[in-house]
């Protein structure tokens, strides 16, 4: 992969490399309802609807910390020139501040992979939204639950 | 060890004294029960898998009563292995009242059990394995262990398992995984590992820190001239259902796109067969051989089914054997050109009345029971009633537990967790240390008094139901449904989350369950560190003592709904 020493910079923060951040955990904007969520994923496809496909997005099928929830995403992308994946957003359906992260990628990314840990307050649906440099977006949808504590036997 | 003449006297006086309806055929049936007729099998092709799962520290003959209750909800609803009692029996054409009956269901049961004896021993169980492997020959025959084999008895419980470890390494196993392996602590666990001849396989355990693998996944082994990859899975919500802080640094999931990675390496390395060793339970196994391609056979356990043949879901056979020592699972398999092309399967119930106990095996028992037998051997009080865990809602052994609890910690309500492990006690039995910690012997037993809201019980509730219930196995962590004292409801299994519970009343008062009152509940096996109270061993042994002589009544507080 073909990564420079500015971009690995992104690791410190968990996140593994080929990437620069612009969000993390923390946002100070509140994304509270449905409405919210429709409107910043709107804000970030300009509008247009997210196509089935395409993105993987890789969570636990339970958490089992809460606190530490890993996500990992991968867009399908020759990662060329002239078609490439510009950004992936990652979002918490019903946290208190949906937005979990932003990843922003060029073709020296090399692949369109990411992966970093959320924290989620309570069982939710977890979308990825990917933004083709041709415009085109993507999206996948993982619900996750988050529980009281089991009696497995 | 009782001779095969003693058996049969033993058999047909018992029936004769307890009334046991039906009389001569059943008497019969029994007489036709011989170590022989047990290892009969039409063998297949040149490998034979013997499978030994949740054994649960049992090392002798144990009574284990067959559910009640095992609903399968959505898809997963009046099929295998959700069958019970006489709907069991017809779906696999077995003769009520047959040595399989009392093996499989808890029809008749009390009567069975005096008829038919205990199951299991770990020295019956060696008798079998030593008979296949002569019999087949060494380099034919694969013994792999699901699991759940390092808890759940005294002996275990105060040799931190070695006395498990000690008599396993006699049969040799070529592979096993892990669940409640877990709970002795990552130190431990690792210690154990170190010292086995065989691999602990694990391909959904990677550390918290940079998600790399922490166990082998794969053995490649060479049997009967044809390579065979044995893949190993981890019971996915260990840090779940159990406390993660006792291996902070493991995480684990059903990972099933790493699993069809390792499949994948596997069959790339050449692998002609590939086993998949697994603690999931049988639902998940259900699902996840359809979603997986190239895995040949599934070993399942966790949910302690025993079904009396493997399934077939697509290409792929899954064999449930069972819990605590009662059945050894075989399969053989025919392969020829790299596929497997003929099979036959079967569970042998482990009668251990009529299997020579293994003299070696018996030896090794007899050497790590022996600083604790007189212990083990303590009787605390004596049973009127039937004691037994297993069932979606509620057993015995818990009713009693959950009545010990609430007396002893002065709480209004109790709850505890629905294990499935935990051996069953006839009407009139003593009771001793022995059956007291098969219910009870785990590392993190503390017994807790805290306060709780009717909501936050609801919650509980709700959340734990959803375990058993949710519609996707994959979302299930295969225990039953906690058990609640002094508290009554009503569940509707195909609900939804937060929906299934209903009508929660005091039995005590008949009240409603009021979501903004306190109660005060003791419960134990909480998940979270520094939980305090007396262990839940020593409570209900003075419970019990001073009870003397324990009856247990019907307990119907728990009402089904659309189900």
């Amino acid at each position: 992969m073909n990564t420079s020493k500015r971009q690995f910079l992104g690791r410190t923060l968990g996140v593994s490399a080929g990437m620069a951040i612009t969000a993390l955990l923390g946002s100070t904007r509140a994304l509270a309802s449905v409405e919210d969520v429709q409107k910043a994923i709107a804000e970030f496809t300009g509008g247009k609807a997210p196509a089935e496909g395409v993105v993987t997005l890789t969570t636990p099928e339970i958490a089992e910390n809460g606190n530490s929830v890993p996500v990992s995403v991968s867009v399908e992308s020759p990662m060329s020139e002239d078609d490439y994946v510009e950004s992936v957003m990652i979002l918490a359906e019903d946290n208190p501040s949906a937005l979990v992260a932003t990843f922003h990628f060029t073709p020296a990314s090399g692949e369109a992979v990411a992966s970093t840990r959320m924290r989620l307050a309570r069982t939710q649906n977890v979308l990825a939204v990917a933004k083709m440099s041709n415009g085109d977006v993507y999206s996948a949808t993982n619900n996750i639950k988050v529980t009281i504590g089991g009696c497995g036997g | 060890m009782m001779t095969r003449r003693d058996f049969l006297q033993f058999a047909s006086v018992t029936a004769a004294l307890t009334g046991f309806g039906g009389g001569l055929s059943r008497v019969a049936a029994q007489q036709s029960l011989t170590q022989d007729d047990l290892l009969s099998f039409d063998a297949k092709g040149q490998i034979t898998l013997l499978h030994i799962t949740d054994l649960h520290a049992q090392l002798k003959p144990v009574y284990f009563r067959p559910p009640s209750e095992n609903i399968g909800v959505g898809a997963y609803a009046g099929i295998p292995p959700h069958l019970v009692g006489e709907q069991f029996l017809a779906h696999f054409g077995l003769t009520r009242g047959s040595a399989l009956s009392y093996a499989h269901t808890m029809v008749d049961y009390v009567d069975m059990a005096r008829a038919y004896g205990r199951l299991g021993g770990l020295d019956r169980t060696a008798t079998l394995i030593k008979s296949i492997r002569a019999e087949r020959g060494d380099d034919k025959v694969l013994l792999l262990d699901g699991g759940d084999t390092w808890q759940g008895s005294y002996t275990a419980l105060q040799t931190n398992a070695q006395d498990m470890v000690d008599c396993m390494a006699l049969l040799k196993p070529d592979a096993m995984v892990g669940h409640w392996e877990f709970t002795l602590g990552e130190d431990r666990v690792l210690e154990i590992i170190d010292s086995l001849d065989y691999p602990f396989l694990a391909s959904n355990i990677v550390d918290n820190d940079w998600e790399e693998p922490v166990f082998e996944s794969t053995s490649m082994r060479d049997v009967g001239g044809a390579s065979v990859a044995i893949i190993g899975q981890a019971m996915p919500y260990t840090p779940i259902a159990n406390p993660r802080w006792m291996f902070p640094g493991w995480s684990f999931g059903l990972r099933t796109e790493l699993l069809q990675q390792n499949v994948n390496a596997a069959r790339d390395a050449g692998a002609e067969v590939v086993v998949l060793l697994s603690h999931n339970g049988f639902d998940v196994d259900r699902k996840l051989a359809a979603d997986i391609s190239g895995i040949d056979v599934i070993l399942t356990g966790h949910t302690h089914d025993a079904i009396p043949k493997a399934i077939s879901v697509g290409n792929t056979l899954v064999l449930a054997s069972g819990s605590h020592g009662k059945f050894l699972g075989r399969v053989d398999l025919e392969v020829k050109n790299g596929k497997v092309v003929d099979f036959n399967s079967t569970l042998i119930p482990v009668f251990s009345d009529v299997i020579t106990p293994d003299v070696e095996m018996k030896a090794q028992i007899d050497r790590v029971r022996a600083p604790f037998e007189e212990e083990a051997n303590r009787v605390i009080g004596k049973t009127e009633s039937l004691l037994y865990r297993r069932g979606n809602f509620n057993g015995t052994w818990d009713d009693l537990i959950c009545e010990g609890m609430m007396e002893k910690r002065d709480a209004q309500l109790s709850l505890s967790p629905g294990f499935r492990w935990g051996t069953t006690n006839l009407p009139g039995d003593d009771i001793t240390i022995d059956d007291l910690y098969n219910q009870t012997a785990m590392s993190y037993p503390s017994v807790y008094r805290l306060e709780f809201t009717g909501a936050q019980l609801h919650d509980i509730l709700e959340d734990v139901c959803d375990n058993l219930f949710n519609k996707d196995p994959y979302f299930q962590q295969g225990g039953d449904m906690v058990r609640v004292g002094g508290m009554g409801y009503t569940c509707d299994p195909e609900g939804s989350m937060g929906s299934r519970i209903s009508d929660m009343t005091l039995l005590e008062s008949g009240e409603p369950i009021d979501a903004s009152r306190s109660y005060v509940v003791a419960g134990w096996a909480s998940v979270n560190e520094g939980v305090e109270g007396p262990a839940i061993y020593d409570l209900m042994e003075e419970y019990i003592s001073e009870k003397e002589v324990i009856n247990i009544q019907k307990n119907d507080a728990v009402k089904l709904k659309n189900s």
